[in-house]
């Protein structure tokens, strides 16, 4: 095997030397945007850069998300690993850093990252340690489409707790109207409303113990109510029929079809329904409306708290400087506002917010200004094995085959045992 | 192969070894051909195997090198695990079924079919067909003749005026939509096997039994049968190594899912194990998977295929 390896390397370099005797410096970029009309936005950015850079070449690389997830480990002990990776922060992130493949670039950020949004940057900082800059920020809530609300006699503004949503969706269902959409098959669709009610229940404090140990971890009370709220919801039969066989984009294009009331989702849905509808329209704006995950009585958790991503780049170890000077010419004013005039994104650059070309996108962004606590997604947080593990028991309370208070003792004996 | 290399390497040793072995070339021989693959099935079978004993007795990511030593822990936890089990009942029940449902229709087609008719080479490649498409393709294809919307199943239902059932989206069929696949899958490919073992039957000993008075029934079951044996035996290998294997199809079509209802041990190994980023967990998978299948395959070559 080392062997092997080392031959094959040996070789590679080789071919490297070849490839880049004329003092050309590559920077290897790898991504997971599978949109083509960002990549080429992408493209255009990096052809720039090139331009302004002579003897830089940026060399861009594609895998598919979860690909992605299951090479990245092997990718990065490579030597010839790519210089700029895709990153969710996280507990994903603290087992690189831990493992020492990706170079802190704090001192190459100094005066730039002051533009930023400061939760972000704080997000890719371990121990006073910059790894990688922020390019997103993403934000989960509910999309309703107006014309089957309206059918059913919904008003989707006045919906602010828990019991206000599980009304509705008695009402829709006394209507005839399929109340929820969600791709259970992925299972991370579903964690979303787990995590939101343990958000809303307890707040940060109960996260924070909870990654201590404290109060019964999440084996505790808080963690036991979030499943049993979500239990409430899954009684009354609110989501499509064979939901657990519904991967994520069919579960999206159901909902664009105009087939469901309601769909707990991330903000990149309002493109994404479209694009998966089957007459590839789906709802436009005049239809579509969102509305904040609800509260919970006697929750600890403040109505302006968010779930949602902070996604952005890593530099791993041994890449040139040009790494992150194309990081910083990348994540800039003038590329922020262009992808978010695309609505590809929520800029994390001070003042790119404006070039929203509709006020749906802009109403996200205030939002996320807004909160005071910003709950990165569970299964990036915790690291990729007790994340799954959530994904998983929420999948089985949705499924009717666990019991609320087994499931958070499953997360619990998972976080104990360790990644 | 490995015994017969080492019989006849053992054999002339009272004779002298060396110098029969000189004498009749077959120390070049050796020299010459046992280096490349030796090479290959020590780096690609032997130290993955050994590498992946090692990492079971770590807690360990994936990243670095291995330093958090726990010992059998990561067995334990593996035992512990619902999911391994319902595993390890998804596998033997692929097993089952490909041995009493599958295997006997592949010989009873190949019985039918290895006769001369019209067609029959014509339906012969067509039961043959599944058996070269892609496991991920037959996956794909499946998992919209399943899907309870827009999927054929659902067509075949909504013609009878019933709502059609969510196979693949329940934890109690998805398993049964799974070995309906591998059934369709694989039996062309047992049939072929058998139907090649057939033409290869000796028809002096058909005619003689016909002579003899055997009705049809008795010259399948005391003359054809037992001359199918060897490859009777050989498809039971291949069918429970194979669903041992089984991963490609499962991924298209349900995952593992919903809650763990269909993973097969590599299917867990791979939820479980690469996409936890539990390599150490994963390798105790793999260690176990391993066991299983050295087990199988040694004792049932040693008792049931030992004159063959």
């Amino acid at each position: 095997m080392r062997l092997l390896r080392f031959l094959v390397l040996a070789i590679a370099a080789l071919s490297m030397t070849v490839a880049t005797a004329d003092a050309q410096t590559t920077v290897r970029w790898l991504h997971i945007e599978a949109n083509p009309a960002q990549v080429k936005i992408w493209e255009e950015v990096a052809r720039g850069f090139e331009a302004k850079n002579p003897g830089v070449k940026v060399e861009m690389q594609f895998l598919e998300n979860e690909a992605y997830k299951a090479k990245l480990p092997t990718i990065l002990q490579s030597k010839d690993r790519p210089h700029i990776i895709y990153s969710w922060a996280g507990g994903v992130l603290k087992t690189q850093v831990e493992a020492g493949v990706l170079q802190d670039i704090g001192p190459q950020l100094k005066g730039y990252s002051d533009q930023l949004a400061p939760a972000a940057v704080a997000a890719f900082t371990i121990d006073g340690k910059t790894y990688g800059v922020p390019m997103a920020l993403s934000e989960v809530g509910f999309f309703y489409n107006k014309e089957l609300m309206a059918k059913a006699g919904v008003d989707a503004t006045t919906i602010k707790t828990w019991d206000d949503l599980l009304a509705a969706v008695k009402k829709l269902k006394a209507a005839g109207v399929i109340p929820i959409a969600v791709g259970g098959a992925d299972k991370w669709p579903l964690h979303f409303y787990w995590t939101y009610l343990a958000m809303r229940a307890g707040g940060k404090p109960a996260f924070d113990a909870a990654m201590r140990g404290e109060s019964g971890g999440f084996g505790g009370e808080t963690f036991v109510k979030a499943g049993e709220l979500f239990k409430q919801l899954v009684d009354l039969q609110p989501f499509q029929t064979g939901f657990l066989g519904f991967k994520n984009q069919p579960a999206v294009g159901y909902f664009g079809d105009g087939k469901a009331a309601l769909t707990l989702a991330l903000n990149n849905v309002y493109l994404l329904q479209r694009v998966l509808a089957a007459d590839k329209v789906g709802l436009s704006d005049d239809k579509l409306g969102w509305f904040a995950f609800p509260t919970v009585s006697g929750g600890k958790g403040d109505a302006s708290d968010t779930l949602g991503g902070i996604t952005g780049w890593l530099v791993t170890k041994g890449a040139p400087k040009e790494a992150t000077e194309f990081l910083k010419f990348f994540v800039s004013l003038d590329v922020q506002k262009q992808l978010a005039a695309g609505n590809f994104l929520v800029p994390v650059v001070g003042g790119a917010e404006t070039a929203f070309a509709n006020p749906f996108m802009g109403n996200i962004a205030q939002n996320l200004a807004r909160s005071k606590y910003h709950q990165n997604f569970l299964d990036q947080a915790l690291g990729p094995s007790v994340g799954r593990v959530v994904n998983d028991v929420t999948a089985e309370i949705a499924g009717g085959s666990m019991t609320p208070a087994a499931a958070a003792k499953a997360i619990q004996d998972a976080w104990k045992q360790g990644n | 192969m490995t015994s017969s290399v080492s019989a006849s390497i053992l054999r002339p040793r009272a004779r002298g070894p060396l110098s029969k072995l000189l004498a009749d070339d077959k120390l070049a021989t050796i020299a010459l051909f046992l280096p490349p693959a030796l090479l290959l099935y020590t780096l690609f079978v032997i130290l993955p195997i050994g590498e992946a004993g090692y990492y079971s007795a770590f807690s360990w990511n994936g990243f670095g090198s291995p330093t958090n030593w726990i010992g059998f822990d990561n067995y334990r936890y593996v035992f512990e695990n619902r999911a391994f089990g319902l595993a390890l009942r998804n596998n033997v029940l692929i097993i089952v079924v490909s041995l009493l449902i599958q295997l006997p229709l592949a010989l009873a087609l190949a019985i039918a079919l290895s006769e001369k008719f019209r067609g029959a080479v014509a339906l012969r490649m067509l039961f043959f067909l599944p058996y070269v498409l892609a496991e991920i393709a037959t996956g794909l294809i499946f998992s919209f003749v399943y899907d309870g919307n827009y999927g054929l199943l659902a067509s075949v239902w909504r013609l009878f005026g019933a709502e059609a059932p969510h196979l693949l989206a329940s934890p109690q069929t998805s398993m049964l939509a799974i070995l309906i696949v591998i059934v369709w899958k694989y039996f062309g490919f047992h049939m072929m096997l058998y139907i090649a073992a057939l033409q290869g039957i000796d028809r002096s000993l058909i005619e003689a039994a016909r002579i003899d008075g055997a009705s049809r029934f008795e010259l399948l079951r005391y003359v054809v049968i037992p001359l199918l044996y060897p490859t009777i035996r050989l498809t039971v290998f291949f069918s429970v190594v194979g669903s041992l294997q089984l991963f490609d199809l499962v991924m298209p079509l349900t995952r593992g899912g919903p809650a763990d209802s269909s993973n097969t041990l590599v299917s867990f190994l791979y939820n479980f194990g690469v996409m936890r980023m539990r390599v150490g967990f994963g390798s105790a998978v793999g260690v176990i998977l391993f066991c299983i299948c050295v087990t199988f395959a040694f004792t049932y070559k040693r008792w049931m295929m030992r004159d063959d």
